[in-house]
């Protein structure tokens, strides 16, 4: 992999946080916008690693252990949260989830 | 050496502790056993100092710590006895103490007993700390609480209005005169960095007389503005007739003998500053003659006994006010020490014959009472003999002392002074002819007073009949600057004579010649309605400054600035905030899309933002 530019692998990260960002607001179902946010993380480890290997530190790999066990807490948390809504609501489409407002 | 002087004062006050808190589970007796011993106890040690301390040549001064220090201001706790000062003491110890054994009989049916000798005691506290005070500061505070207690007392019986309204009338016109009173410390904290008489009297001294305006004469004009309110002077005296809404033993202790001297009182302890202020002087002396006859005439017409009393009470402390004015200051305070006496006297005499008469107060409804209450009537004569001035009983010897002073001022005030007397004397022997001479026009069947009433009775006639034989104004002398002193007996006789005729008219109109009155008030037909309705001084009142300032109040106050301006600025502040937070709510939709899209709009713009200001670098 020495061969590679590191450009090519921000591109690669950019591409995907874009496909995050579009996934999470033109999708409407909740399991679905959960996914493109471990998406868009997943792009941001991308280039904490790209940079990491670039500039011979470490930092960003421990980043990257950070963000990973931020995403797995958050998966948990945030799968029983649509789970409960599911239970109640019957539906996971989120424009109807929206009585939270006032 | 101490004598402990703060004892005068504290003993009251334990009985005004004790009875406050306990008094309502006690008994009468334990109530008026506290209330009497304390007073009785404080009068003994007056006693016992006084023996100890004369013959008083110097003022004797006990410090008890510095009250409040702020700068190079520094109020102490002082309190001082000199000659004038123990006069005072007596006084007030003896007949406050006289009136408080009365008060057992006179007060034995009426509700709140208990709330009754508490204020009295709080009372006595206040007005011995007012009179023992070694500097304004202190002495203010008596004033003022002996303006609390007055209030009240006269709105004792707080369930009937008109005493109520009473009370507040009497708190709200001192309060125009304690105005003043604080503008002249103000004044004198400026001019003389101090309070302390030990420390303005001498810097006064040092001073020249000031024949026109200056700092003095304001001082003593706004001094006075004090006493016009709390020793009931025009035009402020108002207050003090319908002060007598409250019971007779408050009105003979209070708003006779004691409270309402303090303004003589002031006014004597400051001579220094008065005697530097000629201008002041003539004001205090006009509006004390001017008083004096215009309350006289008003006593004159009114059938109320307590009335009379009041507005003689009015009279008499103009009496007092023009003695200090002309510079006759010992003079001014033996007249304050006899009118102590026989109008205490008067007033208990009336709280008698009320108390007989089952709380009837008209003195058309009296009459033929000599027969039914004895010891009252000769009692209440020998009050009547003591302030018409008839030699040689009290009244006589200071109100002579004072109109010779007035005549070595300006003759003119010494002719008006004895017109008065014999004013005087004419309407406290109407009051008493109408009373206890003739046949009796009323109901119910009088009866003469317990002992506990009649005895104190006695004492005061014995000490109106004796009273001008008490050297006063002989003890007073190294206290006060020396008057020149001429005795005119030509002047005398006319006084006196002037004052015998007042008696002989009232006997003629009331007991020789009944109904003689009634006509002669027909026919002088509207002159007696001006006089009769007290020159409609409360209606012009009520029309210029009542109605102006209730009416001012409700509408610019009330309804303008605070509801408009004040509660507008609230409330406005208040809906703007709701109507930004309405508009920003929108935002608020609960699509979790919109939201995300804000977030991106809001991160593009802060990445457009930073790399036009050129990166993070």
């Amino acid at each position: 992999m020495a061969g590679v530019p590191l450009a090519w692998y921000l591109i690669l990260s950019a591409i995907l946080f874009a496909l995050g960002i579009a996934g999470f607001l033109f999708r409407r179902n909740l399991i679905t916008m959960f996914m493109s946010i471990e998406l868009m993380l997943n792009a941001v480890n991308l280039s904490f690693v790209a940079f990491s290997y670039k500039f011979g530190r470490v930092d960003g790999q421990i980043f990257t252990f950070f963000v990973m066990v931020v995403a797995a807490a958050e998966a948990a948390v945030g799968l029983a949260i649509i789970l409960a809504v599911f239970r109640t609501r019957k539906t996971l489409a989120v424009d109807e989830i929206d009585s939270l407002k006032y | 050496m101490m004598e402990q002087l703060w004892l005068i004062p504290a003993l009251p006050l334990a009985g005004f502790v004790v009875n406050g808190v306990l008094g309502r589970r006690v008994s009468k007796a334990v109530v008026h056993t506290v209330a009497i011993g304390t007073v009785a106890l404080s009068f003994l040690w007056v006693l016992k100092t006084l023996s100890a301390l004369m013959p008083l040549e110097t003022a004797h001064v006990e410090r008890y710590g510095t009250w409040i220090a702020s700068g190079s201001l520094e109020f102490a706790l002082e309190f001082a006895v000199d000659r004038l000062t123990a006069v005072m003491l007596l006084v007030v110890t003896g007949v406050g103490l006289v009136i408080h054994i009365y008060s057992v009989g006179y007060m034995a049916h009426e509700g709140g007993y208990y709330r009754f000798f508490a204020f009295l005691n709080l009372f006595m506290f206040f007005m011995l700390t007012l009179v023992l005070a070694n500097n304004f500061l202190l002495l203010f505070v008596g004033w003022e609480g002996v303006g609390l207690c007055s209030y009240l007392l006269i709105g004792f019986y707080f369930l009937r209005r008109s005493a109520t309204t009473a009370g507040n009338k009497a708190f709200i016109v001192n309060r125009i005169g304690d105005f003043g009173f604080s503008l002249a410390m103000f004044l004198m904290v400026v001019t003389f960095g101090s309070l302390d008489f030990a420390k303005v009297f001498p810097a006064v001294e040092k001073m020249p007389v000031e024949a026109a305006a200056g700092v003095v004469t304001a001082i003593c004009l706004l001094l006075f503005v004090g006493a016009t309110g709390k020793s009931a002077q025009i035009p402020l005296y108002v207050w003090l007739p319908d002060a007598m809404e409250g019971p007779t033993p408050v009105s003979a202790l209070i708003h006779a003998a004691t409270m309402v001297t303090a303004g003589v009182y002031m006014i004597a302890r400051s001579w220094p500053l008065f005697t530097h202020a000629p201008l002041a002087m003539d004001v205090v002396a006009t509006i004390g003659l001017l008083t004096a006859l215009v309350a006289a005439t008003i006593g004159m017409t009114q059938f109320d006994i307590k009335k009379v009393f009041a507005y003689s009470t009015v009279s008499q402390l103009g009496y007092m006010i023009l003695g200090v004015g002309v510079g006759a200051f010992g003079a001014g305070i033996f007249h304050l020490v006899t009118h102590a006496f026989f109008k205490a006297l008067l007033f208990l005499g009336s709280g008698s014959v009320i108390h007989a008469l089952s709380g009837e107060q008209d003195l058309r409804k009296m009459g033929g009472l000599r027969k039914h209450t004895p010891i009252t009537f000769v009692t209440l004569v020998c009050a009547g003999v003591a302030i018409a001035g008839v030699p040689p009983f009290s009244g006589f010897f200071s109100k002579d002392e004072i109109l010779l002073a007035a005549h070595h001022h300006h003759p003119w005030m010494y002719w008006i002074g004895a017109l008065t007397a014999g004013i005087t004397a004419f309407y406290v022997f109407r009051a008493i002819f109408l009373c206890f001479f003739g046949e009796y026009r009323g109901e119910g069947r009088p009866h003469e007073s317990p002992p506990s009433m009649t005895i104190p009775l006695i004492v005061l006639a014995a000490l109106s009949l004796g009273g001008g034989f008490l050297p006063v104004p002989h003890f007073l002398d190294p206290v006060f600057p020396a008057m020149e002193g001429q005795h005119e007996s030509a002047l005398v006789f006319v006084s006196v004579a002037l004052g015998l005729a007042g008696i002989g008219v009232a006997a003629w109109f009331y007991v020789l010649r009944p109904g003689l009155a009634d006509r002669v008030a027909a026919s002088l037909g509207g002159l007696y309605r001006l006089v009769y309705n007290k020159y409609f001084v409360d209606e012009i009142y009520w029309a210029a400054v009542v109605r102006p300032v209730v009416g001012g109040s409700r509408t610019l106050l009330w309804r303008v600035m605070d509801a408009g301006v004040i509660d507008g600025i609230v409330n406005g502040i208040g809906g703007r905030a709701r109507d930004a937070g309405r508009l920003v709510r929108l935002l608020q939709s609960g699509n979790i899309r919109s939201y995300a899209t804000w977030v991106l709009l809001g991160s593009v713009f802060a990445i457009i933002g930073m790399g036009l200001a050129g990166g993070l670098r």
